[in-house]
């Protein structure tokens, strides 16, 4: 079995800053990590290495840097790993990149037939959820979003059993191979990668791809040309503040707490109280 | 399969880094292990690199290291509550490249110089911790990680693992830190645009400024205040010794805040936006409390071994050079076909009582004792020596012998004659 997984190298939003002038996000000093979303992808696609035996292949489309991010996923156990890195991709929206990313994974099949692609659900730095659905779409991949958990996967007869979490409930599908699954967040725990993982991580020759190797050859499909979409306007909301109120009540039995909080509130909504009543008639 | 390297290099900070970079470039297989994520991600410094210990390690470091601005002026400030007395040097020799010391941040400069040892073909590796150091008799043999089969074996281990040095107090090299010999420091990164910078700190282009202070800021402790200007941040920062901290109950952070609204403090911070705050241990114990730098198979250098000069708040340059300086015993002995035993090793102590790093802390050695035990170097003299300036700078009708006298009675009053004079030997013994 042959598993892709894809993951981006993103900023660590936890630690990002606006620029008080310019507004824009200060990538300056902000560490780059894998999207967390990604990484529950990669431990499923190792789970099933674990059970069934596969090649799993990392795959990452950014700027050189980004290689951190496959040796990471090295060390947790993938076998190789693809960076499809050109200038020609920059300022690429979701569209240029899934584009790019599934004339790359065409390029892997062909040396290695590909049976399975993981996505993370989304990233946390463009929160779309379009790029794994825009590479099945273009690779003519069976489609399997907010999966929680592969059940089994089948290579005789070439079928996958899964659960999606679905609104009210969990569904158990099952579909055929090839297929694109986008991984569920907190639906497994990323493994600690082993002194010998992390040697290889270190060691591993990680394949850096142009725009030619990944097989582009009409370059109106990516970076600027390729994106329709723009970023017209970039702001930060001013942040609310309320000041909290520490309110102070003589008795402390909860029915007494219990009224002067509604009477505060009855106060400072005076229209809570016709509301409150309407619904009550 | 058996990991094996002629060395490894536990940290990967400026001692650490030099070491690395140092065996690397002459050809060794050179492991390097970093618990933090990348390179610099857990190190912390005011911070300022001193051109010369680096230039000794990567002559052409200016082209390429990410340095934020060169120092033009140094200020010494002595604060009282509402007052500082200080003195300012400020020169056009340091507006001249070769330039002399920058400002640095050190996430930024701590990444590019792990870099320079992985291209001099080191293996960097992060997210891994050290736990213990292995043994083949008394010989270390080299380490094991938090990570399973997490045995790696070396010809010789490096301990650049930070002030605490877990290592080397589990290994028994050296006792634990004491709270006397070690200073908590915290520290700020403040946003604020170059220009303003620039205007404020009388600057043009890259130059920089650094203020050192003592005083009332320490509300008694001893210890300093800093604030450096960085390309588009301020970094101000405060240290004390452990052992004062918790005798006097002050939580750092808050000393830190009442240091920011000091009048000569606060309008320099003015219109800056929080950007970091950091907190770190400064080895203080000075040459008394440096323990053996080596033994069979092992060195330590840098904070580990307590190398800071914390009158001249040095203490990154120390530990490039005894970084260097260990790196280049090993050559050394290596090249001669000596074995990395404790009898060989004692060329790395010697390389190093002949450097600046040992006569320096030699030369200073009375003084982190010195300044424990009078505390009024800390509390009385910041607040004399305002006193003293207020009385001879303004005009109020009184004739100057008066003021003169009146300064010389505020003196004796707090101090005494004999005490004055106690303390004026105590210091002079001390500086020697």
């Amino acid at each position: 079995m042959h598993i892709v997984v894809c993951i981006k190298q993103v900023p660590d939003s936890s630690q990002i800053r606006v620029h008080p002038v310019t507004n824009t996000i200060m990538r300056q000093g902000v560490p780059a990590i894998v999207n967390p979303y990604d990484l529950f992808a990669l431990e499923e696609a190792l789970r099933l290495k674990d059970v069934y035996g596969a090649h799993v292949t990392v795959l990452c489309m950014g700027p050189p840097q980004a290689e951190a991010a496959l040796r990471k996923a090295i060390s947790f156990g993938a076998d190789d790993a693809v960076l499809v890195t050109d200038r020609a991709f920059a300022g690429s929206d979701t569209l240029a990149t899934s584009f790019a990313l599934a004339s790359t994974i065409a390029q892997i099949n062909k040396n290695m037939a590909i049976d399975l692609v993981f996505c993370g659900k989304q990233t946390i730095d463009g929160d779309t959820a379009q790029v794994g659905p825009g590479i099945a779409k273009r690779l003519d991949l069976q489609l399997l979003t907010y999966v929680s958990q592969v059940e089994t996967v089948d290579t005789e007869r070439r079928d996958i059993i899964v659960q999606r979490r679905a609104e009210g409930g969990v569904q158990v599908l099952k579909t055929r191979l090839p297929c694109l699954i986008t991984m569920l967040e907190g639906t497994n725990e990323m493994r600690f990668a082993t002194q010998a993982g992390i040697f290889r991580a270190a060691r591993h020759p990680v394949k850096i791809w142009d725009k030619t190797a990944a097989g582009i050859e009409d370059p109106a499909k990516i970076g600027l040309k390729g994106s329709p979409t723009v970023v017209s306007k970039v702001f930060a909301p001013k942040p609310k503040t309320i000041k909290a109120e520490l309110i102070t009540c003589e008795s402390d039995t909860p029915k007494d707490l219990a009224v002067t909080l509604i009477a505060k509130l009855l106060t400072q909504n005076p229209n809570l109280e016709t509301a409150i009543g309407k619904g009550a008639r | 399969m058996r990991e094996k390297f002629d060395a490894i290099v536990v940290g990967a900070g400026p001692a650490g880094n030099a070491a690395a970079y140092t065996m690397a470039s002459a050809g060794m297989s050179v492991l390097q292990i970093e618990r933090g994520e990348t390179p610099g991600s857990k190190n912390v410094q005011g911070a300022i690199l001193y051109a010369d210990a680096l230039e000794r390690i990567i002559p052409d470091f200016r082209d390429e290291a990410p340095l934020e601005r060169y120092l033009i002026e140094q200020r010494f400030w002595m604060l009282s509550d509402d007052a500082y007395v200080g003195s300012t040097y400020r020169s056009e020799a340091f507006n001249r490249p070769p330039y002399n010391r920058y400002t640095i941040v050190r996430a930024q400069f701590d990444k590019w110089f792990s870099k320079k040892v992985q291209e001099a073909g080191g293996l960097v590796i992060c997210e891994t911790t050290v736990r213990e150091l292995m043994f083949d008799g008394d010989r270390v043999a080299g380490v094991r990680t938090d990570r399973e089969g997490g045995a790696i074996y070396a010809d010789l281990v490096v301990l650049a693992d930070g002030v605490n040095s877990t290592l080397a107090v589990k290994a028994g090299f050296h006792p634990e830190l004491k709270p006397k010999d070690v200073a908590l420091a915290v520290k700020e990164t403040l946003f604020l645009a170059p220009e303003v910078i620039e205007q404020r700190f009388n600057l043009k282009g890259e130059e920089g400024v650094a203020i050192e202070m003592g005083g009332n800021i320490t509300q008694g402790m001893v210890g300093t205040g800093f604030l450096y200007t960085n390309r588009e941040t301020l970094t101000i920062g405060v240290g004390c010794l452990l052992s004062d901290f918790a005798q006097q109950k002050i939580p750092p952070y808050v000393l830190l805040e009442q240091m920011k609204t000091h009048p000569a403090i606060r309008p320099l911070l003015e219109g800056t936006e929080l950007k970091e705050y950091v907190a770190h241990l400064i080895p203080e114990g000075g040459y008394n409390a440096i323990p053996k730098l080596y033994g069979n198979g092992w060195m330590i250098v840098g904070d580990s071994a307590g190398l800071v000069n914390s009158v001249h708040r040095e203490g990154s340059n120390l530990a490039m050079t005894s970084g260097r300086l260990a790196g280049e015993t090993v050559i050394e002995l290596r090249a001669a076909g000596k074995a990395l035993n404790t009898a060989n090793l004692a060329l790395y102590k010697r390389k190093m009582d002949e450097s600046f790093v040992m006569k320096d802390l030699k030369k200073y050695r009375r003084l982190p004792d010195v300044l424990h035990k009078n505390p009024q170097f800390f509390t009385a003299y910041p607040e004399l020596l305002n006193g003293a300036m207020h009385q001879i700078v303004s005009v109020d009708g009184t004739d100057k012998k008066s003021k003169e006298r009146e300064v010389r009675r505020s003196f004796g009053q707090r101090r005494g004659l004999f005490g004055l004079m106690g303390d004026a030997f105590k210091l002079w013994r001390a500086f020697e």
